[in-house]
């Protein structure tokens, strides 16, 4: 690893830790901080161990992994695309995965009670492995599509896509509460909340298996850079690395949206930011960058969400399209990468 | 020793092979420069050659080995590319590029070491990038960009270099540098260099033996004053409004 990739690593690791431990010890109940720290490990009043360990670290876990996981899988769909606006949630990915578990949901409505019971007992699994359903219907309508358009008709076709997803699963998860078979509420906003500690596994090892293969894939992923000929003449096969990093794409973001909603704008910003303090394209020392960088943004956007506000909570991606809108607007406007890719 | 061996070159579906049925044998450091008209297969003859799509029949070998048979790995460390097509690579610098024709000999991780850098910082210095260094492959421009691909070519140490139409956004003194330093590189390798291009006299005056594609799915090969004086090019070129003239060894307007 080159020596900057090393040094923004850790400062971003050590910023990391330090909004863990704010966000372990604020919120509507503020802790003295050696009290929550206390709690962490198991000692201390039983009411802020209660806290801590059920609430908020479950809901900070979740941050960390599910916005760790975006920040990779941009990486790898910006390069899988060799588009820079690619990512799970523009193009049209997350919310292919939302309708997965509708139609799931609604199915298992329409079946019956006992349908709806084995969903609610395997909830975890089951809704993960339908929304990487829609995930791999979408990547690979949208992998298909990308052959014939440019890098932003695809992004407005992504976007496209994932509004015609979102409605149809907004319908289809209306039906399934009239026929009573209501088992989750269609998310219409993300939230790292709803993350209990016994859902965590769920959510923690398909992404750190995601990330695991997202590093086996960095060399010939890097290759791809230069296009499908270069790459083949390197010793690239071409058509197992789509593959494959489809499917590591899928595992970092199917739990994400099955667990945390259509968390948008932090894949499709993170690798920006990665790129810029590596220095550089190469796909490997991004990785470490783009996760900590991810976990980062989506962990201090649910501080922001659960800060002790007087009315209720803020909403995650309304906060994230506040940061993330402006910076794609910049990329478009001024962006020389993006000049070779219009 | 590079051998096609009744090599058709084509796609599946067409009416007839681009290129049917071409034998022939290409010893080591050779310059071979690849002529012939638009469309009438260069493009399609050398990326079969380079393995970057199947021959209708026949088969492409180097020093013995059957380059379709190989693996893919092991073909890249044997042979190099570079296509007309410019990639656009956001936030890639030059060594970058010029590194991952290190690729092929690299652990998974792609770590380069003392004599990879070493060849490839020697790669940019043969292809005259060497000032390149450091900056950004986006922000050179579409000549400076061709010369690092070259770099990036030689860093593969290939024993078959295959070059397609390279030379067309380079201004004359850019074109004679780029093939004699390729002939020099094919000369001191023992590389052999295959490059297709329009440029009729620079690749007349500078190839070793030229493959003359003459539209019709046949192939001609020779040095260039034999094709020349055969009346080869000619007949490969010709049109109604120009003729090669073979003694004057160029083309002449039919007023």
């Amino acid at each position: 690893m080159p020596a900057r990739v090393t040094t923004s690593s850790l400062a971003l690791l050590v910023a990391l830790i330090g909004l863990t431990l704010y966000a372990l010890t604020y919120g509507q109940v503020a802790l003295p901080f050696g009290q929550a720290v206390a709690s962490l490990f198991g000692s201390g009043d039983e009411m802020a161990g209660q806290i801590v360990r059920e609430i908020r670290l479950p809901r900070v876990l979740a941050a960390v992994l599910a916005g760790a996981a975006l920040g990779v899988g941009g990486v790898l769909m910006q390069a899988l695309f060799r588009n820079p606006v690619a990512d799970a949630w523009s193009l049209g990915l997350l919310a292919g995965g939302q309708l997965g578990v509708a139609l799931t949901v609604t199915a298992a409505a329409f079946a019956g009670p006992a349908a709806v019971a084995f969903l609610t007992l395997f909830a975890g699994p089951s809704i993960t492995l339908a929304a990487a359903g829609g995930v791999t219907l979408a990547a690979a309508a949208m992998l298909a599509l990308g052959r014939r358009l440019s890098a932003i008709t695809l992004l407005v076709v992504g976007l496209m896509l994932g509004f015609t997803a979102q409605g149809l699963t907004s319908v289809l998860l209306h039906f399934a509460a009239r026929a009573g078979g209501r088992v989750y509420g269609g998310w219409s906003d993300a939230s790292f909340a709803g993350v209990q500690p016994e859902t965590l596994p769920g959510l923690a090892v398909p992404v750190l298996a995601g990330l695991v293969l997202a590093v086996a894939t960095a060399k010939p992923l890097t290759s791809l850079l230069l296009g499908e000929s270069y790459a083949q003449s390197l010793g690239v096969q071409v058509g197992a690395l789509r593959r494959l990093a489809l499917l590591t794409t899928v595992l970092l973001v199917a739990p994400v949206v099955a667990f945390c909603g259509p968390v948008s704008f932090i894949g499709l910003i993170v690798p920006h930011f990665a790129r810029g303090l590596a220095g550089s394209a190469r796909i490997l020392p991004l990785i470490p960058l783009a996760a900590l960088g991810g976990a980062l943004l989506a962990l201090a956007g649910d501080a922001i969400v659960h800060a002790p506000w007087e009315q209720h909570f803020l909403h995650l991606n309304a906060i994230l399209a506040i940061v993330g809108a402006p910076v794609v607007i910049l990329l478009l406007v001024f962006s020389p990468a993006l000049k070779g890719w219009r | 020793m590079l051998t096609l061996d009744s090599l058709s070159v084509g796609y599946r579906g067409g009416r007839k092979p681009v290129l049917g049925d071409v034998s022939l044998r290409t010893p080591a450091g050779r310059f071979v420069c690849i002529l012939g008209r638009n469309g009438a297969g260069k493009s399609t003859l050398m990326r079969t050659i380079a393995g970057l799509q199947p021959a209708l029949a026949g088969k492409v070998s180097l020093d013995g080995e059957d380059l379709a048979a190989m693996r893919p790995g092991l073909r890249a460390r044997r042979v190099a590319v570079v296509l007309t097509e410019r990639p656009a690579i956001p936030a890639l610098k030059v060594d970058d590029v010029v590194s991952l024709g290190r690729q092929p000999f690299t652990g998974w991780e792609g770590r380069l070491s003392a004599a990879d850098r070493d060849i490839a910082a020697e790669a940019l210095h043969r292809a005259g990038a060497a000032r390149f260094m450091g900056r950004y492959f986006d922000h050179l421009s579409d000549g400076e960009r061709q010369r690092v691909m070259i770099a990036r070519a030689i860093a593969q140490t290939p024993r078959l270099m295959v070059l397609d139409e390279i030379t067309g956004f380079l201004d004359l003194p850019g074109r004679v540098e780029v093939m004699t330093l390729l002939r020099r590189h094919a000369r001191e390798a023992g590389v052999i260099v295959l490059l297709s291009s329009h440029d009729l006299d620079l690749s007349l005056q500078l190839a070793d033996e030229v493959w003359l594609l003459d539209g019709h799915g046949g192939l001609n090969v020779g040095p260039p004053h034999q094709l020349a004086s055969e009346g080869l090019i000619g007949s490969a070129f010709d049109t109604p409004d120009v003729a090669f003239v073979a003694d004057r060894g160029r083309f002449e307007l039919r007023a």
